[in-house]
């Protein structure tokens, strides 16, 4: 089962969290993994928001070998030029603190971004019980 | 757009975050409360996040800007009742919030802000012995 939801507007970031937060419990995640990806895909979120100028985000439910959430964000932003920078702590081209790809990807069990210039970026995290 | 309460108990401002925040809402806060602040003459700014079941890097943000503004306007910030998932999460995010006070809940966070005003008059006290 997979939701998609358009990143458009501030009020989105929000309700990413959460449809995530529910499709965490529903997956059976523990509290504190829930938490884990709830605000990763907050910082997600923003940054599609911010940086890809809006995006979607697909949110899906697994239960195969593996159980949890996965979840993929996707724009067609002007992409990220240098992405090993962009995955440093403290490395930001806005206002931020700089935090938000190298910490989500330290609050996913499984972390994949993919960016290119002028097209856009697609950024994968999964959570694993 | 929603803005969040702020209350004076005494001569001690407390906020208690109920809603999941959108960006705007915190910005917000930040300026309400330095303006509230240099209005009320408060000692103190107490943020009450028990209701917030995540804080990103954005709300930690905030809350590190709450902190640092308060303290040049000679008040001081205490943030009460972060869930401990929370604290798990923020830590591994790699905010550690270090600029900022933080206690259980709300009545030890209060004693930590009274105390800081009794160890002040004390100071002020001794000052004028001399």
């Amino acid at each position: 089962m997979t939701e998609r939801i358009d990143i458009r507007r501030s009020e989105d970031v929000v309700l990413v969290r959460q449809r995530v937060r529910a499709l965490a419990v529903q997956s059976g995640l523990s509290l504190v993994d829930q938490t884990k990806v709830v605000t990763a895909a907050s910082e997600l979120a923003r940054n599609t928001l911010d940086y890809g100028g809006g995006g979607t985000v697909d949110i899906e439910v697994v239960n195969g070998l593996r159980r949890g959430v996965r979840l993929v964000f996707e724009d067609q932003g002007p992409g990220i030029k240098d992405i090993d920078a962009a995955m440093r702590d403290g490395f930001t081209t806005g206002n931020g603190l700089g935090l938000g790809l190298g910490g989500a990807k330290r609050l996913c069990s499984e972390f994949s971004i993919e960016s290119a210039v002028g097209k856009g970026t697609r950024v994968a995290c999964s959570r694993w019980k | 757009m929603d803005r969040i309460p702020i209350l004076k108990l005494g001569d001690v401002l407390l906020v208690t975050i109920q809603v999941d925040m959108q960006d705007q809402i915190a910005t917000a806060l930040e300026e309400d409360l330095t303006a509230r602040i240099v209005s009320s003459g408060a000692r103190g700014v107490l943020i009450d996040i028990s209701a917030l079941e995540i804080v990103d890097s954005f709300i930690g943000r905030m809350l590190d800007n709450i902190a640092a503004i308060s303290r040049i306007l000679d008040a001081d910030t205490v943030v009460v009742g972060m869930r401990p998932a929370v604290a798990i999460t923020l830590v591994e995010l790699g905010l550690s919030l270090s600029g900022v006070k933080t206690a259980l809940d709300v009545d030890r966070g209060m004693a930590l802000i009274r105390r800081r005003d009794h160890e002040l008059a004390i100071d002020d006290a001794d000052d004028d012995s001399d």
